[in-house]
């Protein structure tokens, strides 16, 4: 049984082996130029070099802090905007009004603007990806939290509890669900804001050393940072998933 | 099942408020958010540099509107756009369409596909221009590749997941494996198809934008980057208007094929 269940991953995995040999056919029999698709092994190779020169680490540390920094700060504003705006009449009708008034512009629109207001350092690039993953976690927030059974509401108030009580006990966790896909919406957009402010502003993070490696024609080691962020993305992606259906096993 | 509130369940778009007061509201807010960011900059509490006035920033469209810049640089960035958007359309939605109902392409393409999706595919770019250069073709190429993979999620998930009566119907009235395609499933599965399509416009202009800014050329990213570049804050800020008013038309013209499309749907009616 457990082998099945192995073989079956394995065999799963076979088309991605299967583009992998043609990438290291392609150069091989002359059909691409080396140089554009360097081999797996030299990029392997490039790839450990830049983790023992520390290299790879140090920007790595640099993009996720400012990730993790917007994306922390996006969740906390957003679910408690989303949630004040599905609750407040007013609130909505003035500082939704505002919101939704910027909603059609894409983020990375913004991040000249981010230059311009605060330099060519972390702080631009983490409000960046902070304006860029509030959008989504406010919509999921507010639509989780108006799609709330009216019931549950008379019942926390009937038991007594007060209006902050009952936004927190009772509304925010049926909203929940909406507000964890929410979420995952925003950490794809906050990995394409990271890479495009730093492609922009540079300084530190993956970004930057892609370009950084690719304008001093070191390929192998561009294709190896751009294999990173690619797995970091895909890695944090899966992870989330696994977390959001771990927290939400309550529900049937 | 009940609203949270009760005002706002009478209307069906999610951000609208279901009354008159709450509208006038909302127009009020808005008025005095223009307002006050131009009496802002005119008592000189916001500096022109920072954030231009309303006034200066129309001011600026209006000028590039009559140089004829503003046309230009609309008109590369939706050619470019759309020749991304329609070229990973006419690939992903056949695609989309083989994955779904062939086995042996799902077998192939599903593992590589949920490798894709996630990914932030802008960092592919460096990779694009090595092997584009910095032209159309690099711009474009980005933009197919930032697109397709919802596209083709969307129409397999659709055309996988059709009713089984609908199947065995269309089977017992004797269809053929081509005419199942063309009218059965593309025909079912349309909803979810213009939902990738709905789903991947807006990257296709996030992705154009940030390609115009990364790589020059023409087109409303690359203005939006001179102007940073010059410190020249108001074309900064109209081509961040342009990219605003393209975003939000984009989205209504979407909403409106979508309704027309698709009007013997039950979620039109619904």
């Amino acid at each position: 049984m457990r082998m099945n269940s192995v073989c079956s991953a394995l065999l799963r995995f076979v088309p991605v082996f299967l583009v992998a040999a043609v990438w290291e056919v392609l150069p091989r029999i002359g059909m691409v130029r080396p140089e554009f698709a360097p081999s797996l092994e030299k990029i392997g190779s490039a790839w450990l070099e830049l983790i023992a020169s520390g290299e790879l680490p140090y920007h790595a540390a640099a993009s996720l802090t400012n990730l993790v920094i917007g994306l922390t700060s996006s969740i906390c504003v957003g679910v408690l905007l989303g949630l004040m705006m599905a609750w407040h009449p007013i609130f909505n009708a003035t500082a939704g009004t505002l919101l939704q008034m910027t909603f059609p512009i894409p983020r990375s629109a913004f991040v000249p603007v981010m230059i311009l207001w605060l330099g060519l350092g972390p702080a631009s690039k983490i409000a960046a990806i902070f304006s860029g993953s509030l959008l989504p976690i406010i919509v999921s927030a507010y639509n989780g939290a108006r799609g709330i059974d009216r019931v549950l509401i008379w019942s926390a108030y009937s038991f007594g509890a007060t209006p902050r009580r009952t936004l927190w006990q009772v509304v925010l966790p049926a909203a929940l669900p909406d507000i964890l896909s929410g979420v995952r919406n925003a950490i794809s957009i906050a990995f394409i804001l990271m890479v495009t402010s730093e492609f922009l502003i540079g300084g530190r993070g993956l970004g930057y050393l892609i370009s950084f490696l690719g304008d001093a024609g070191s390929y192998a080691a561009m294709f190896a940072v751009v294999a990173t962020v690619a797995a970091l993305g895909f890695l944090v992606d899966r992870g989330y998933l696994k977390l959001m259906q771990w927290v939400l096993r309550w529900r049937d | 099942m009940a609203r949270l509130s009760g005002s706002e369940a009478k209307s069906g778009n999610r951000f609208n408020a279901g009354s008159w007061q709450l509208d006038a509201v909302r127009i009020i807010t808005a008025a005095a958010f223009f307002v006050v960011w131009e009496a802002g900059t005119r008592v000189g509490a916001l500096s022109e540099f920072v954030l231009p006035a309303p006034s200066v920033i129309l001011r600026q469209l209006w000028d590039e509107l009559l140089s004829g810049k503003l046309t230009m640089d609309v008109q590369a960035t939706l050619v470019r756009l759309f020749t991304g958007f329609l070229i990973a359309a006419a690939i992903g939605i056949p695609l989309g369409i083989l994955v779904g109902r062939v086995k042996i392409i799902r077998w192939f393409c599903d593992p590589l596909i949920s490798l894709a999706l996630p990914l932030p595919q802008i960092a592919f770019l460096p990779i694009i221009v090595l092997w584009f250069g910095v032209g159309d073709t690099a711009k474009i190429t980005l933009i197919v590749f930032s697109t397709i993979f919802p596209i083709v999620v969307h129409t397999a998930a659709g055309t996988q997941a059709i009713d089984k009566l609908i199947v065995w119907s269309a089977e017992s009235l004797g269809v053929s494996r081509y005419g199942f395609i063309w009218q059965i499933a593309v025909p079912a599965a349309m909803p979810q198809i213009f939902t990738g399509l709905q789903i991947a416009l807006p990257i296709a202009l996030i992705t154009t934008i940030v390609v115009e800014m990364l790589m020059g050329g023409s087109g409303i990213g690359s203005s939006i980057i001179n102007g940073m570049r010059m410190s020249d804050s108001p074309e900064l800020f109209s081509g961040i208007v342009m990219v605003a008013l393209v975003g939000y038309a984009l989205a209504k013209i979407m909403e409106f094929i979508r309704k027309a499309l698709l009007t013997w749907h039950q979620e039109t009616a619904a």
